[in-house]
């Protein structure tokens, strides 16, 4: 179910980095497989925009999280592959632990007992 | 990180171009697999993506400085805007090279010379001390102090860490067979006074305590540039003897280079007290020296001078008789040196200022009358959603372009300037450390951030502002945006021409004051008269028989000389500054109180002096060859000496007691004679002139020839050296100076700061005449068809010229009355400047309002006649 105008799938701000990089733990990938691991994992709910994500590549490149090369496709094409780096490794870390820290504050809020799970 | 980004931006568009390819075919092989048709497939891929172009542009944007590029843009349009007016554009630029390079150059200097700490060890600890009077009689106040004062200060107070003291002196160098003599300037400084200051010599030691005695073993310090110039930088001078003075020396050290105070004319120092006789070492009412004191940590100069001050009370009270000062005032050791030259240095930095401001409001109008003709264009765009914020920005860019260019221009201009103005300026102190350096280049980026906004904000936000749709509507009939942009014209221009009266009346009292210096009149003979200095060395003239020969065989050879009409020896000359001055009483009249002490200048003349310089004998009689040798007890008085102290009674044959050095005694008036004046900044002292021919070798062996040429004086001078060398061969003749020479030598600086501010002041109201010229004709254009209209139904071209030039005179009236109003009190400031003038003089304000109002019309007046020749079929058809 493809769920365009539901608000629910618009990304929160700041968090498509954290993604991407959460993704590349299980191997290199190319911007499609990215787009294609996030959007399944989330079951659909979550629509990557190649308009945020490519930039958001470039810049987590640009920071040194991930690193690229250029490779071949699992259809054989050429493409270019991200691979986290162990820099990336700890951005992860530091990121997703704020990020429980954040929801767990917010499901205190909404009142959902020891935070939003 | 982003700057390898963005040198390579292109580079990485086109990866992310084959990313977004690999991406598409993905999808569509994915779409493919769904079991799509290619085409379906393709189409799907695509809508998933969206606009790539989108993605490519964000990428791009992410890798540019966003305010790189919008200041690119900015720049790429204000050349573009400003290359269409190029005139303009080059006329902006160098009137703001022109201020920003002279505030720049003044800048340079006052830094150097004002603001940067001396070049000593904790030069903030540095206090000049000065004695005072109580019953001050003219001056600042600070007056030098007697070495026998210095020598108590220093032993019985203990408030200062160390205090040392030194004073100006001469001499004469010589090799050890007196070869080469060279008259030079010297200074006497005590032993402590290098390591006072913190200053190491490069070569050898400094003086030692035991030195510094009045019977000391002679030695002599050299300064870096006679040991230069003359000794060749040779370093194994040291420890070997030179002449100074006909007196063996030995040179023990050389000074640093950059030590050049007081002075960088001083050539060598003395130890302090060796340049005193034994006597004169201790004595307390002879004031010479200069006393530099470093104060203890944590205790104010205030509280150490106290102490000090109170012994110097003592000191009075023990020589109640005598000239000696109650108390010591002090001041600190940089505003000391650059005592002199403040007020001009700040008078001069205000005028720049005044000038760049004054360019500044004419670079704003200017932008002003051209955003006048954009105002369809901005406001046009405007109305197409152009934020108010860019649209400012835009303009600024383009003033701070003129301004930067204007900055750069005036970058060159003033390194040329600043050496110019350090090389001339007479007596500049601490010159040799004017230069261009980063807080120099970082005052000038700032002057010219501060000319652009200054002069760009004004323009910018005023055609930017709310009227943006009125600008739409605006027909060239309606004259209601033009007009409050004319008030804002007239604003600008009146504060334009109320600077400039202030620099016109400033500049006008100066140039007054420095011609009364040049036509002063110094009591005597001034055209065709050479003057020559000389001193014969005490140990071979040690005897007034040995002096008095010389002379006198020295005026006869030169008497002899053709092309002398009459030759004369004196001390001093009129106007070459001042010279010793003594205390003296009147047998005949009650003896004065110590605060009405009778003081007068102590000056040497042989008896034909008074006729040669054409200097008048009012009474009695002047010396004749009668008054020679131990027949020596006669003086003859000036004008001012009489008034003051015989209030204007006949003094001949009056007797006068003169306390020399050793024993006071009395001598008999002969004659009262004319006044001259020894320095042209103030009045003429009273004067007593003693028989030079008395030959007494320490108050006549140095003597100043002065002669009466017939030809051109210059021309005699090295006939009258020939003659000198006749008689002594190895007598250095120093100083050979007419007296047109003397006079431009005193008068010099104050000319120097008179003509610059004239020339500030020549060039502002050349940029007001530019100003007013600009807002009268930009004001014509405007009125064109309502001028047209009048003349068509009859309207009288002589009236329309009026009404034109007197609505261009309006402001620079206003702008007259606040200048004049503000002159007043800024002429104030000049007082210490002015000779011969005062700061509310009538006539330099008369001339100055004159000078402006004729310029003023004359700017007017092409515009105005302009609009009266407008031909009003014409007129009314551009509409």
């Amino acid at each position: 179910m493809r769920k365009s105008s539901e608000p629910q799938n618009e990304m929160v701000k700041g968090t498509l980095d954290m993604m991407v990089l959460r993704t590349l733990i299980g191997g290199d990938a190319h911007g499609h497989t990215i787009a294609k691991v996030i959007e399944r994992s989330s079951e659909e709910i979550l629509e990557v925009e190649q308009g945020s994500l490519y930039p958001a590549l470039h810049r987590l490149e640009d920071r040194k999280w991930v690193s690229s090369y250029w490779g071949a496709s699992e259809n054989n094409r050429k493409a270019k592959y991200y691979r986290l780096t162990a820099e990336g490794c700890k951005q992860l870390v530091r990121e997703t632990s704020r990020w429980r820290q954040m929801t767990r504050a917010i499901g205190l809020v909404m009142g959902e007992e020891g935070g939003a799970q | 990180m982003s700057w390898m980004r963005f040198l390579h931006r292109k580079r990485s568009d086109s990866e992310l171009q084959d990313e977004i390819d690999t991406f598409l075919m993905e999808e569509t092989a994915d779409n493919e697999a769904r079991g799509m048709s290619p085409d379906q497939a393709r189409r799907q891929a695509r809508l998933k993506f969206g606009n790539a172009q989108k993605v490519r542009e964000s990428l791009w944007v992410q890798n540019s400085p966003q305010l790189f590029t919008l200041i690119g843009r900015n720049v790429k349009y204000a050349l573009r805007t400003l290359g269409r007016t190029p005139e303009f554009s080059i006329m902006a630029a160098l009137i703001m090279a022109l201020g920003i390079g002279a505030t720049t150059s003044l800048f340079t200097i006052v830094r150097a010379v004002l603001l940067r700490p001396l070049p000593f060890r904790d030069p903030g600890n540095l206090v000049m001390l000065y004695e005072h009077y109580r019953q001050n009689t003219g001056g600042d106040g600070f007056n030098a102090v007697a070495p026998g004062d210095y020598r108590d200060w220093r032993s019985q107070t203990h408030s200062f860490e160390d205090m040392a003291a030194m004073r100006g002196y001469g001499g004469i160098i010589s090799g050890v067979q007196s070869e080469l003599p060279e008259v030079v300037q010297s200074a006497g400084g005590s032993a402590n006074l290098f390591s006072l200051l913190g200053v190491l010599p490069v070569f050898g030691r400094t003086f030692t305590e035991a030195e510094d005695q009045a019977r000391g073993q002679p030695v002599v310090l050299l300064t870096w540039s006679i040991f230069q110039r003359r000794f060749a930088g040779d370093p194994s001078i040291i420890g070997k003897q030179v002449h100074l003075d006909t007196i063996p020396t030995t040179v023990i050290g050389v000074l640093p280079s950059w030590f050049t105070y007081p002075d960088a004319k001083i050539q060598f120092w003395l130890p302090y007290a060796q340049t005193f006789s034994p006597g004169d070492y201790s004595m307390h009412d002879g004031h010479q020296s200069m006393v530099v004191a470093r104060l203890k940590p944590g205790v104010s100069a205030e509280a150490a001078t106290r102490e000090v001050s109170a012994l110097q009370y003592q000191i009075h009270v023990a020589n109640a008789s005598k000239p000696v000062a109650e108390d010591v005032w002090h001041r600190p050791m940089i505003d000391d040196l650059a005592k002199n030259v403040r007020t001009p240095l700040l008078v001069l930095l205000g005028a720049v200022g005044c000038m760049l401001l004054i360019a500044c409001l004419n670079l704003t109008n200017l932008l002003v009358a051209r955003s006048a003709t954009r105002r369809r264009e901005v406001a046009v765009r405007g109305a197409l959603g152009g934020s108010r914020v860019v649209l400012i920005c835009e303009q600024m860019t383009e003033s701070l372009l003129i301004c930067l260019a204007g900055g750069g221009l005036g970058l060159l201009l003033s390194l040329v300037s600043t050496y110019w103005l350090a090389a001339h300026w007479r007596n500049l102190p601490r010159a040799e450390s004017v230069h261009v350096d980063g807080w120099v280049l970082t005052f000038m980026l700032a002057l010219v951030v501060a000319a652009a906004l200054l002069a760009g904000l004004v323009p910018a936000i005023s055609s930017t502002g709310k009227g943006l749709l009125s600008g739409l509507r605006e027909s060239s009939r309606t004259l209601g945006g033009g007009a409050s942009r004319a008030r804002l014209r007239e604003t600008m221009l009146t504060a334009e021409i109320a600077l400039t009266v202030v620099l016109l009346i400033s500049a006008t009292l100066l140039f007054k004051s420095f011609l009364h210096l040049r036509t002063t009149d110094l009591g005597c003979r001034v055209d065709h008269v050479i003057t020559m200095k000389f001193g014969l060395p005490e140990i071979q003239y040690d005897t007034r028989d040995k002096v008095v020969r010389f002379h006198e065989s020295l005026l006869e050879r030169l008497r002899r000389l053709p092309g002398v009409r009459g030759a004369g020896l004196v001390s001093v000359p009129p106007g070459a500054g001042p010279s010793g001055d003594r205390v003296f009483s009147i047998l005949e009249r009650p003896a004065p109180s110590y605060n009405l002490q009778y003081d007068a200048i102590v000056l040497t003349a042989d008896p034909q002096y008074f006729s040669v310089m054409q200097i008048p004998l009012l009474r009695g009689r002047v010396f004749t060859e009668h008054e020679r040798l131990g027949n020596d007890h006669y003086i003859v008085v000036s004008k001012t000496f009489v008034d003051q102290y015989f209030t204007g009674d006949d003094p001949v044959g009056k007797h006068v007691r003169v306390g020399w050095d050793t024993k006071p005694e009395v001598y008999q008036i002969l004659g009262e004679v004319g006044d001259t004046v020894n320095d042209i900044t103030k009045p003429a002292p009273p004067t007593m002139y003693f028989p030079i021919l008395s030959g007494i070798p320490d108050r006549t062996s140095e003597a100043t020839i002065v002669a009466y040429t017939s030809a051109d004086p210059l021309t005699m001078s090295m006939p009258i050296q020939r003659q000198i060398s006749a008689l002594e061969p190895e007598l250095p003749v120093y100083n050979a100076l007419t007296m047109d020479q003397i006079l431009g030598k005193t008068s010099a600086s104050q000319g120097f700061a008179a003509n610059l501010v004239l020339a500030f002041a020549a060039l502002s109201l050349l940029l007001a005449a530019v100003g007013l010229y600009g807002v009268l004709s930009y004001l014509t254009t405007q009125r064109t068809p309502d001028i047209g209209l009048r003349i068509a139904v009859g309207a009288q071209r002589s009236q329309l010229l009026r009404l034109v030039l007197f609505e261009g005179l309006r402001p620079a009236l206003i702008g007259l009355i606040f200048g004049i109003a503000v002159s007043a009190l800024a002429t104030q400031l000049l007082r210490s400047m002015l000779y011969g003038t005062r700061p509310l003089d009538p006539v330099a304000f008369a001339g100055a309002a004159t000078m402006l109002l004729a310029v003023a019309v004359m700017a007017g007046l092409v515009p105005a006649w302009r609009a009266s020749r407008i031909d009003p079929i014409q007129a009314l058809r551009t509409e």
